[in-house]
């Protein structure tokens, strides 16, 4: 069992852990914490992919900013003590069987796909900004350009919303 | 390491934001599920990616800006969808989803 694999393990455990901890936790607050655990193990995969330019955009935009303003409306509109009434339990079970089902049936379906094993070869500098960079800007300069009017029109919308 | 680990950890994070997604109300819990979702597949498309590099296939640089598009558009979500869940709270001072499936008053 070698370091990676180990590196692997220790990681999926803890993003596993704290998706589950998300779903479970009464507290939203809590599940909020929950998810940043999980995002940070996320990048920790990334790095181990040898994706290093999407490790650090990861942890800056998903922990950093994403999550910062889930907690942000979290805490603004206290909700920390009231726990939603759970009236029809069956709803619950419900959702929790018809998600383990689909696990069990995509788990069944790709168990068995042939595809080519990680080795850990290649070339270990293609997720740096660099080269990720030149191909930004060489051949995806138009939905780059696109998604700034996407932000543009993200950032007016969520203004007007809120004023209202 | 056999990329299948990967597809099964990719399974079991998808699998879960979606049970969050069934189970709960909150509305906030449901759009953090949602973002479990994404995560999910990112993952997937990094490892697939990593996979393809190591068989020498393709350059990972496309694949990679693929994920960083789909941040993009997740930060340019979730910014719209928490300002929708700010002014439901400020209307119905809740967060509960079964008040929105009434859409009158």
């Amino acid at each position: 069992m070698g370091i990676d694999m180990i590196i692997f393990t220790v990681l999926s455990a803890i993003a596993i852990a704290a998706a589950l901890g998300v779903i479970l936790s009464k507290n939203p607050v809590n599940s909020v914490l929950c998810m940043i655990t999980c995002f940070v193990a996320i990048a920790g995969h990334y790095i181990m992919l040898n994706a290093q330019f999407l490790f650090v955009v990861h942890l800056i935009v998903y922990t950093g900013a994403i999550m910062v303003l889930f907690l942000f409306v979290l805490m603004m509109m206290n909700l920390n003590a009231d726990i939603e009434p759970q009236k029809r339990n069956w709803l619950k079970y419900a959702g929790a069987i018809s998600g383990g089902a689909l696990l069990l049936v995509l788990v069944a379906a790709l168990r068995d796909a042939s595809l080519p094993a990680i080795q850990g070869g290649g070339n270990t500098e293609i997720g740096l900004v660099e080269n990720l960079g030149k191909t930004l800007f060489t051949s995806y300069v138009v939905p780059f350009e696109l998604s700034s009017v996407l932000f543009l029109s993200a950032m007016v919308g969520a203004v007007v919303i809120g004023k209202k | 390491m056999p990329v299948q680990y990967y597809i099964f950890l990719s399974i079991a994070l998808f699998c879960i934001g979606i049970m969050g997604v069934l189970m709960r109300r909150n509305a906030i819990i449901i759009f953090m599920c949602i973002e479990l979702m994404l995560n999910a597949v990112n993952l997937l498309l990094v490892a697939f990616s990593k996979m393809w590099v190591d068989a020498g296939r393709i350059d990972a640089a496309s694949a990679q800006l693929f994920v960083f598009f789909v941040m993009v558009v997740a930060a340019a979500e979730v910014s719209v969808g928490l300002a929708i869940i700010v002014m439901m709270y400020r209307n119905t001072h809740s967060v509960d989803i079964n008040i929105l499936s009434r859409l009158k008053n």
